[in-house]
């Protein structure tokens, strides 16, 4: 159980600022996700909690320890990546085995050990297959059994569902969590997978070009996201914006749109420009007649709903619809949102307000 | 059908052009001294293994071919070992203008070798190293260091670099990490190295025949090239050693070749 603090850290490739400037204590056995897009850096601060990339500049401890200068194999960590990385030219047994025999663990101790680590993540009958014959999902059971043999300070995680397929990964997803109730072990997880984030963490930083952009719980970043670009990332389908302007302060009126919206936000100034945020699943479109008329784009079954597409005065806006009702492209429709559940951001600062 | 026809023609006739050469030294062995020049036959009219039977009494065959084996054998040892190494740093450690090492490293093969032969020959003397073992080993390992390092090179690379991360992760030092997970992952390019520094070493002619001078150190091609005649060149003797010390290559290339062509990385990551 080892706290992860980060001191203005920094990392510089050639020309390239890759992190920023990272100031972040991940907690004694917290489940803790980075999650962004492509390139955003993410992997660059494991690489870095690892040991595998030095920092730039700044510090990192592991509790009280300042571990920038020391290597991975003194920083006692364990990763899975994304590729599962197995050392194709050993067994199933060999490969669990391999941080073990690097410790000089003793013949019983591994065998037992391995045996302990096989049963809990069910690969006992595939021991001494060649990573080669078995499928991706035993692969990355097998990566997960390396990574928890020697019970390390810090379990780092790259992206390790990536490459399973969707039926996979929500179970291995559920089986990582199992896991880390099991063994209370501080874990870093990185994905760009926002879903994955918000079911897995205890808290989740939203990365974007380098910077933090938002550090909370997933519950938090989903209803109060910080800026317009925490907006879009978290959740899915991705928020609607709609523009707006604020009309009156006493009390505080918001012309979005054609309509007039007082949810309970922050300090407007008087005509300043936002952007309205409204959640997807919050939006109702239906025939019942209401104020918003809009017109059909195009629907998309969900299974119990329809997902619809509506063009508001030239705001594309996405909302459920009843799977019964029946829209077409061109159609007439009507919505409805919850007035106080929408999020406004400056528009110009792209900061909630 | 025509297509097949002309593809087995088009091999067989590559293979001719190929192997024409060691096909006619093998049909010289086999000619009594008096048919060698001639032309017809062809083919020997009476064949005789005379020539392999007096190329082992009349030569110090069997000595020469030691003198290969060994001078071969250790080149390709250093070769591998240094090679490795370098080869390791290259695709794997960070290291600065890996680009410019790479190009440096075989800039060291454009040199042609009669270039450079005087004044290594007085660095040979200088060291004492005159018809020696050691002379020959020397340069060969230096002379195929390009070789090893950049094919090696390239079969490290293809190990994915996030495997040699998880071993580092799991403990190894980076040393540990090359010839625990790296250098069994590439066990076919390290045979395939090994053979071509093998060969190379084998054959090798203008080196050797300038650091030896007697059968103490000399090496097959040379050994060969100066068999004595006494009243002409014995082509007969010459044509039926270079088939003999031949077959160990072959016999080489054979037995590894499996090994060469296994994929070994086949399930280290997706796929």
């Amino acid at each position: 159980m080892a706290e992860i603090r980060f001191e203005r850290v920094k990392k510089v490739f050639g020309d390239v600022t890759v992190i920023k400037g990272l100031d972040l204590t991940i907690n004694g056995g917290e489940f803790f996700t980075f999650v962004g897009p492509s390139g955003c850096g993410k992997s660059t601060i494991l690489n870095m909690i690892a040991g595998l990339e030095p920092t730039t500049e700044g510090k990192i401890y592991f509790g009280d320890v300042l571990v920038n200068d020391l290597s991975p194999k003194e920083r006692d960590v364990a990763m899975v990546f994304q590729s599962y990385a197995l050392y194709p030219h050993m067994s199933v047994y060999e490969n669990i085995a391999f941080p073990l025999r690097m410790k000089k663990a003793p013949r019983e101790t591994v065998d037992i050990e391995v045996r302990r680590v096989a049963s809990t993540i069910g690969l006992e009958s595939l021991l001494h297959r060649r990573p080669k014959e078995l499928s991706g999902g035993q692969r990355q059971r097998v990566a997960l059994g390396r990574a928890i043999i020697r019970r390390p300070k810090v379990f780092l995680m790259d992206e390790p569902l990536s490459n399973l397929d969707a039926r996979l990964r929500v179970e291995t997803r559920a089986e990582l969590k199992r896991l880390h109730q099991e063994l209370k072990i501080t874990t870093v997880y990185v994905t760009h997978d926002q879903a994955e984030a918000m079911s897995l963490s205890d808290r989740i930083a939203v990365i974007h070009q380098g910077e933090i952009q938002q550090c909370d719980t997933p519950r938090e970043v989903y209803l109060r996201p910080s800026n317009t670009f925490v907006a879009g990332f978290i959740g899915s389908p991705p928020m609607n914006f709609v523009p707006a302007s604020v009309k009156k302060r006493e009390p505080l009126e918001i012309i979005c749109n054609g309509v007039i919206l007082s949810p309970r936000v922050g300090n407007p100034v008087e005509g300043e420009r936002l952007t309205i945020g409204i959640r997807p699943e919050d939006v109702t479109i239906s025939d019942t007649e209401a104020d918003i008329e809009v017109t059909v784009v195009l629907t998309e079954s969900a299974g119990s709903f329809k997902w619809a597409d509506v063009l508001w005065n030239n705001v594309r806006i996405r909302g459920i619809s009843d799977i019964q009702l029946d829209m077409k492209a061109g159609n007439k429709a009507f919505m409805r949102f919850p007035r106080d559940k929408v999020v406004a951001f400056d528009a110009e600062s792209k900061r909630r307000i | 059908m025509i297509k097949k026809t002309g593809f087995y023609f088009l091999l067989a006739l590559t293979l001719l052009y190929c192997a024409g050469p060691l096909l006619w030294q093998f049909i010289t062995s086999l000619k009594p001294d008096h048919e060698l020049v001639m032309i017809p036959p062809i083919l020997p009219e009476s064949p005789t293994v005379d020539h392999y039977v007096s190329i082992f009494k009349g030569h110090p065959l069997m000595r020469i071919i030691l003198n290969s084996t060994v001078v071969a054998s250790f080149t390709t040892v250093l070769s591998l070992i240094i090679g490795s190494l370098a080869a390791f740093g290259l695709a794997k450690l960070k290291v600065r203008y890996k680009a410019l090492i790479l190009g440096f490293v075989l800039s060291v093969s454009m040199f042609p070798p009669i270039a450079t032969i005087s004044p290594l020959y007085i660095i040979i003397r200088t060291l004492g190293l005159r018809d020696t073992w050691l002379a020959l080993i020397i340069t060969y390992t230096t002379f195929s260091l390009p070789l090893s390092i950049w094919v090696l090179t390239n079969f490290f690379r293809e190990v994915p670099d996030e495997i040699y991360l998880a071993a580092r992760v799991d403990g190894c030092t980076p040393f540990q990490a090359f010839y625990k997970i790296i250098l069994p992952l590439s066990a076919p390019g390290f045979v395939t190295t090994a053979i071509l520094v093998f060969i190379f070493s084998w054959n090798e002619f203008l080196f050797a025949l300038t650091f030896t001078s007697t059968t103490a150190s000399r090496t097959i091609p040379v050994g060969i090239a100066l068999f004595p005649g006494i009243h002409e060149v014995p082509w007969g003797d010459i044509a039926a050693a270079s088939i003999v010390v031949t077959i160990p290559l072959i016999i080489l290339v054979f037995a590894f070749q499996r090994r060469i062509i296994e994929g070994l990385t086949a399930g280290a990551v997706k796929g």
